[in-house]
């Protein structure tokens, strides 16, 4: 086994671990902040990927932001969170054999794929994956309108959220 | 690089199961919000791994990856503004508890 493998299985054993807690743990506090684990996690699987700049962004982003803003509605509607009792519905084994089901077609699903245990090719030397990214982006011949929509989406949820969100 | 693809394909298929099922069992409303963003992140890995694994020149995987980055940021801001302007009014966060469009 490689380096790069063992690091690989650290680290999804990590990710496993972590969204297990996040699915099971009784206070919604420590959930989210198992979040913020499994996000770590992920972040370093897009470095393994040699996507570098996604990892920034998952870091940015994903904790920087998101995570926190859990952690704000957390805090915010703790009182009623009723530490005590179950956490989850009375039908929750029905949730979890579903879930069991989904991970286990899924993997049928693409074990069945002939790419299925296909090796990366190595990254030239001299490939500029985040200038084509950038490029790609604002590119009217690649993914200028997602990119413009997608800003448009972010300020639609930001009115709505200030809308919904403040006293009336 | 030495990872098999279906490596990636596995954690992100268990990743997205896990997420399932915190977003089918748990009660609370925050709760299922957090399965969703862990069934999002199962996504952007394929995503990625994907972009890895193919042509390196051809950025789809990568710009779709950000696109969900976007829409996860989005829909957490609006929904965790749904839940909390829900607390206000119903002093509960429990989803079962809010049953204003039943009938």
């Amino acid at each position: 086994m490689t380096a790069e493998q063992i690091i690989f299985l650290i680290v999804a054993a990590g990710i496993v671990g972590s969204a297990l807690m996040v699915v099971t743990t009784r206070k919604l506090i420590h959930a989210a902040l198992w979040l913020v684990a499994a996000l770590f996690g992920v972040a370093i699987l897009y470095a393994i990927l040699q996507a570098g700049f996604l990892v920034v962004v998952q870091v940015v982003v994903y904790i920087g932001a998101i995570a926190i803003l859990f952690i704000f509605a957390v805090m915010l509607t703790r009182r009623e969170l009723r530490d005590q009792g179950p956490q989850v519905r009375k039908g929750w084994w029905v949730a979890g054999l579903l879930g069991v089901l989904t991970f286990a077609g899924l993997s049928f699903i693409v074990s069945q794929w002939e790419g299925f245990s296909k090796l990366a090719a190595e990254i030239p030397a001299d490939a500029d994956t985040l200038g084509s990214l950038a490029t790609a982006l604002v590119s009217p011949n690649a993914y200028v309108l997602p990119f413009e929509v997608a800003s448009v989406l972010l300020l639609a949820a930001l009115i709505g959220a200030v809308y919904l969100a403040v006293k009336k | 690089m030495s990872i098999p693809l279906s490596w990636f394909l596995i954690l992100s298929a268990a990743l997205f199961s896990i997420g399932l099922f915190g977003v089918l069992a748990r009660k609370n409303a925050i709760a299922i919000l957090l399965g969703i963003e862990l069934m999002l992140n199962a996504v952007n890995i394929n995503l990625v791994a994907f972009w890895r694994y193919g042509t390196i020149a051809e950025m789809a995987g990568q710009v779709f990856a950000i696109i969900v980055f976007a829409v996860a940021a989005a829909e957490v801001a609006v929904g965790l503004a749904l839940i909390i302007s829900v607390y206000r009014q119903r002093n509960t966060v429990v989803a079962d508890d809010l049953d204003l469009m039943k009938w």
